[in-house]
């Protein structure tokens, strides 16, 4: 049992392998992955689908390749597969993955355990989830030394390296009584613990506040750096993949469509979809248009003919529709992306924004009035002492971590809510604490959008019954009449009238917040109160979905309450905003004043740890 | 206003002034809870058998019962009094281990039921044990080799096995080890109430037997579902990541988590034990709790059936509690708040 | 623009599996010997036929029972009432469970305490033995058999119905109408129990089972219909003496009971795995869209 060498950059330790199979020299990629292909295997009913195919890449010691994609492009996929891993009911359908040139794939099942974790580590998406609940966290720690060998002693390093400075109280936890940043550390620490000569990081920063995941993107930074070790993270936040990354790879129905060093590739796409993906971002520096992309990717099995994103493309010709294309090389640096017109895409200037017009609305008297508001759940202290305005036709956003009582702040307006002191006034009268007391008027106007579209559609309902349901409650409209308005505001959310027939389970996510804003619409509220109703949704989702509530809000004359956690969406769509932290207002004011120019410590933190583009546009 | 700094959060096992006592808690909670209930069930108990038509004087004296005589022996017997009274002397009683007398023979019933206790006792102890252990052992192996050959007949024998009344399984065990195929076991016992069970091993196979096999596979097909739970979720497939080795991947990552929800199951079958040795003893005619319960219904003994009655609910009720607890005990998550 | 309803829809999908045929077609068979039964029977179930626990012969098909009675007759006359006595205390017990558990989830508060209490006294006894307790003071008549089976299941159903109906409500459609004001009630009615059909669904089979195994097993003991009556209880107790002279006076009413049981058991089973399928859709999901959406990342 050898133990892995001290800390000094790392030549590769490879076991009992048979040496005339690997491939080592000078200049071997620390990571190769070779025409990877994932399928589902044929069934009686349908024939075999591919769930990754063609894919390719290389990654040197030390450097860190970002993969990203939307959901349902595959990444996740991949990343199992440079462990060796395939999800139930997927196979390995071709290709390699060279570690220093030995084919991963290739291992039996006793060989590639001695390769996971030691040689290959994962770092997970929810530590919370892929720790076990039962066994003490030193258990789980050190049993990373018992299965692999190797001192335990490090295990204080490897924790203080991982940015645990007080091990010992964490070693004798359970899982559940640390908090998420914690948690992350200890899987980094799990990761790290070893060696590694590849890491794979799977979204761990998702779920995680902007000022942990700061933190948590320094540390595995730190590491991959000092001990030279290649990393591959995969994400779908562009943001974070750009300050991290030397490369990106842009993965799209299961196909790799664009590869490049980091900063070419997000200066100058070379694909429509990478195109499309960094017009659908929202920056910090300025306030634009967000551009969301019509239609979804197509499900395996279900692939187009020729290229896959052909449906939903701008600059599609009628050669995309021959086959799939083959990447097509536009610079001397190795930017690749698989479209025929790679070359014009990348010429064309940036990816042309447009600066957001939005006129601040003439301060007239406030819609919404929240006037030292507190709430405590038992001891504990939730909300102090709030109050905030909301303008009429002007959107207000709260920010804050999870935690900081912006969502029991949004409840508390709606009536979800009733134990709270102080006041709220509404279009000039108070209002009750719960739904029980106020007049059906009050709750007509104020209406709310949650955050999980597929937990706040009744599934036993038809969209039409669904959206018609506060429409009978408040109003006494003949079926014609009912039938007609619902039909208008279907339209007004960018959805077919036909999907008055529809069931929420056959829609996407994205369809599915539109039918509940149309619901929330349908009786012409006066205030809007959306919470998180974009983290659930793809970028290019949350994109058109933002867009589509800035129109109505415009052309209905609503006041929104936009609860949020994303400074850059905040910037692009809201005129004021507060911050909120452990309950207490922090700051507040126009957004152009308070994200340029903060007066508090905790906003310029929570600023200065938003992960951002080296370049604008 | 501070950043939330992980550094400085407390972690951990607190000081042990601070430290909560869930386990503790729970137990104190739920014994005063239980009496409580059993308080109320030993009411039900005796509103039902000393207030509904038909009440132990009309049971003794059965077709012999005149008006005056009826009169006569409801004096004797205290049935005048009011309820309420009746109830209290009654309560006071069994506290003191007095259940009265039975009606059938005259016979003190705390000394009648009194050795049956053990006996009836030693059944349900001996079947869910070994029930409890064939069970989980089965359901591991089943999830381990899901969709084997295995796992496929093990889990339809099971949806057959569990739908099976315990006489008619005690009918076929009968059929094939006491009286028509072999002569192994006998299929009635013969030994007298005090004298203990385990003086006579072969008698208790058969009841044993039944009563395992109506219990196994529903522990079995628990113990199979959480298995198989634990090894879809996703710190099994972390530990995987890990590259740490299938059989401890199975019983020191999956088995810990799968056996919380199994712990409900086995209580429960604990549970069903005590009704289910009532038809068993009845069949082969075993001396215990049971079997007397049977005869005093049909007698009208209504003083025995109070006291079996009472006696079955709060074994009922402990069984209950120490369920609780001890799926409390395996579960960390409920056990230790977050700090 | 009405879907079918989630009943039809989980059952259609049950049927068509193999457990689901199996048991609906096991059960079924039972059924409709218990049914049909009284009419075919060669002989009446009180007549005497032969001699006691005679052989089988072209008398007496399956031979005689302890009376000399025919025990084919007997079997075939023995069933409904036991079938039939299951089945109303099964939809008694359930109908108020149901209720009490839906009114415990979405009231709370004193309400539930108060049911939970009741339920948990309830709970206490083992269902025979409460079947037994009502029966030793008021003789052992139908109704009464009934009214005890069915308040003995009543509480599992309310537990089990109170915590799926609790889950329902948390979730985030349910607050949406709220926030509009829409009384208890009429969320409860729409937006509630339409959810529940599959639990309850499972619960009934579950239930029907235990029925018929606490009823049978009344009935072996003597505290079912009472002879000379015909119950396959009763009949597998009273043969038991002459088990070795003719087995059938046993085994007949034995193997009906457990194969209605087991087909009861396994349909149920089959519902359970339907019902979590694609929420309620009427026609079959396409099968790649299904197992991508488990898949892939």
């Amino acid at each position: 049992m050898t133990a892995p060498s001290e800390d000094i950059p790392m030549t590769a330790t490879v076991e009992d392998i048979p040496p005339s199979t690997r491939e080592t020299g000078p200049g071997t990629p620390r990571l190769a992955v070779e025409d990877l292909r994932i399928v589902m295997p044929a069934t009686r009913r349908r024939p075999e689908a591919d769930v990754v195919d063609e894919v390719s890449f290389t990654v040197q010691p030390g450097r860190v390749l970002g993969l990203v994609g939307e959901s349902g492009s595959g990444k996740t996929t991949v990343a199992l597969a440079l462990l060796g891993l395939v999800k139930r009911g997927l196979a390995i359908g071709g290709g390699k993955v060279l570690i220093d040139g030995r084919d991963i794939l290739a291992l039996s099942e006793h060989d590639l355990q001695k390769v996971r974790g030691r040689s290959v580590a994962y770092v997970p998406q929810d530590p919370g989830s892929a720790l076990n609940p039962v066994l003490k966290v030193g258990t789980q720690l050190r049993e990373v030394f018992a299965v692999h060998g190797g001192d335990a002693d490090r295990l204080t390093q490897v924790m203080a390296e991982a940015g645990l400075e007080d091990p010992a109280p964490i070693l004798a936890s359970y899982p559940h009584q640390l908090s998420g940043g914690q948690q992350q550390r200890v899987a980094l620490a799990m990761a790290f613990a070893c060696r590694p000569q590849l890491i794979v990081l799977d979204e761990p920063t998702t779920g995680l506040d902007v000022t942990t995941q700061r933190r948590v993107l320094d540390t595995v930074r730190g590491l991959c750096h000092t001990y030279q070790v290649a990393a591959v993270y995969i994400s779908h936040d562009l943001s974070v993949v750009a300050e991290i990354a030397d490369h990106v790879a842009v993965m799209y129905a299961g196909r790799l469509i664009e590869i490049g060093a980091a900063s070419e590739l997000f200066a100058t796409p070379a694909h429509p979809y990478t195109r499309g993906l960094m017009r659908a971002i929202p920056l910090m520096a300025t306030s634009h248009e967000l551009h969301g992309m019509a239609g979804a990717p197509p499900r395996p099995g279900n692939r187009p003919a020729g290229c896959s994103f052909r449906p939903r493309c701008e600059f599609a010709i009628a050669e995309c529709e021959s086959g799939e294309p083959q990447p097509v090389v536009v610079s001397d640096t190795g930017h690749a992306a698989r479209c025929v017109r790679a070359t014009e895409i990348t010429a064309l200037s940036g990816t042309a924004l447009l600066a957001r017009d939005r006129t601040v609305p003439a301060a007239a008297e406030p819609v919404l009035t929240i006037s030292r508001v507190s709430v405590s759940y038992t001891n504990k202290p939730v909300l102090r002492d709030v109050n905030l305005d909301v303008g009429a036709r002007k959107s207000v956003a709260i920010v804050g971590t999870s935690g900081s009582g912006k969502t029991t702040l949004a409840r508390c307006v709606v009536g979800l809510h009733k134990d709270w002191t102080g006041t709220i006034t509404f279009a000039g009268s108070q209002l009750p604490p719960g739904v029980r007391g106020r007049t059906p008027d009050q709750l007509r106007k104020i209406q709310f959008v949650a955050q999980n579209p597929y937990a706040s559609l009744n599934p036993r309902q038809t969209i039409g019954q669904i959206i018609g349901n506060p429409l009978t409650h408040f109003t006494k409209l003949p079926a014609r009449e009912r039938d007609k308005r619902i039909g208008d505001v279907l339209t007004s959310v960018a959805l077919r009238e036909s999907f008055a027939a529809r069931y929420p389970d056959e829609l996407s996510g994205g369809e599915r917040q539109r039918v509940a804003l149309a619901r929330a619409l349908v009786v012409d509220p006066e205030l809007l109160v959306c919470d998180e109703i974009t983290s659930a949704l793809d970028v290019s989702v949350q994109a058109a979905i933002v867009e589509l509530l800035l129109r109505l809000q415009a052309e209905r004359g609503l006041a929104l309450l936009f609860i949020t956690h994303n400074l850059p969406l905040v910037r692009s769509i809201a005129d004021d905003v507060t911050v909120i932290s452990a309950g207490q207002i922090c700051e507040h004011g126009p957004v152009t004043q308070v994200l340029t120019a903060p007066k508090e410590a905790y906003t310029r933190q929570l600023i200065a740890d938003v992960p951002s583009f080296e370049q604008t546009g | 206003m501070t950043t939330a700094t992980e550094a400085t959060e407390r972690v951990g096992p607190t000081s042990k002034a601070a430290r909560p006592h869930p386990i503790r808690d729970l137990v104190i909670k739920r014994s005063l809870i239980g009496i409580l209930t059993l308080v109320l069930v030993s009411i039900l108990i005796f509103a039902a058998t000393q207030t509904l038509p038909g009440n132990a004087a009309s049971a003794v004296l059965l077709n012999t019962a005149t008006p005056q005589r009826l009169h006569a022996l409801e004096v004797q017997l205290g049935l005048t009094r009011p309820a309420v009274e009746q109830y209290w002397t009654w309560l006071t009683g069994v506290l003191h281990g007095n259940f009265g007398k039975s009606l059938a023979n005259g016979q003190p019933v705390s000394t009648l039921i009194g050795g049956r206790i053990l006996n009836s006792l030693v059944l349900v102890v001996l079947a869910g044990a070994i029930g409890t252990l064939i069970g989980v052992g089965l359901g591991v192996l089943a999830a381990a080799r899901r969709d084997s050959v295995f796992d496929h007949v093990l889990s339809v024998t099971s949806l057959g096995v569990t739908a099976l009344p315990e006489f008619v399984v005690a009918v076929v065990l009968v059929i094939f080890f006491a009286a028509v195929v072999i002569h192994w076991f006998p299929a009635v016992s013969v030994f007298a109430p005090g004298t203990p069970p385990w003086s006579n091993p072969r008698e208790l196979v058969l009841p044993v037997a039944t009563l395992v096999i109506v219990v196994v596979p529903y522990v079995f097909r628990m113990m199979r579902a959480s298995m198989i739970d634990a090894l879809e979720s996703d710190y099994v497939q972390m530990a995987q990541l890990k590259g740490v080795p299938k059989w401890r991947v199975l019983l020191f990552h999956a088995l810990p988590n799968a056996i919380a929800p199994t712990i409900q199951v086995i209580g429960l079958t604990f549970l069903y034990l005590a009704g289910g040795v009532v038809v068993v003893e009845y069949l082969f005619n075993y001396p215990g709790l049971g079997q007397a319960l049977v005869g005093a219904v049909s007698d009208r003994d209504i003083p025995q059936i109070q006291a079996i009655v009472l006696v079955l609910a709060a074994f009922y009720i402990a069984v209950n509690i120490l369920t609780d607890v001890i799926a409390l005990a395996v579960s960390p998550r409920r056990r230790l708040p977050r700090s | 623009m009405a879907r079918r309803p989630e009943v039809i829809a989980v059952l259609g999908r049950a049927v068509r599996t193999p457990r689901g045929t199996a048991g609906l077609v096991i059960a079924g068979l039972v059924v409709l010997v218990a049914v049909i039964g009284p009419a075919v029977a060669p002989y009446s179930a009180t007549e005497f036929v032969t001699a006691p626990f005679a052989r089988a012969s072209s008398v007496a098909w399956l031979g005689g029972d302890v009376l000399g009675r025919d025990v084919l007759s007997r079997t075939l006359d023995g069933g409904w009432q036991l079938l039939a006595m299951a089945a109303v205390a099964t939809a008694l017990g359930v109908v108020v469970g149901a209720v009490l558990g839906v009114m415990a989830a979405y009231y709370g508060g004193l309400w539930d305490s108060l049911i939970m209490r009741a339920v948990d006294v309830i709970l206490a006894f083992p269902q025979l033995v409460f079947a037994l307790l009502l029966v030793s003071i008021l003789g052992p008549k139908i109704w009464l058999i009934v009214l005890a089976v069915a308040i003995s299941h009543a509480p599992q159903v309310a537990r089990v119905t109170r915590s799926a109906a609790l889950d329902i409500s948390e979730r985030d459609f349910v607050k949406a109408m709220q926030i509009l004001g829409i009384p208890g009630r009429r969320i409860i009615r729409r937006d509630v129990l339409p959810n529940l059909t599959s639990v309850l669904m499972v619960e009934i089979g579950l239930r029907l089972t235990y029925s018929m195994l606490v009823i049978a097993g009344l009935s072996f003991l003597g505290f079912g219909l009472q002879p000379p009556a015909a119950s396959w209880g009763l009949m597998i107790n009273e043969n038991r003496v002459g088990l070795i002279a003719n087995p059938w006076g046993v085994l007949m009413p034995a193997i009906l009971i457990a194969l209605f049981t087991i087909g009861v058991n396994t349909f149920t089973d089959a519902v359970a795995r339907a019902s979590l399928g694609v929420g309620g859709r009427a026609t079959e999901p396409e099968p790649i869209a299904l197992v991508a959406r488990e898949v892939t990342g």
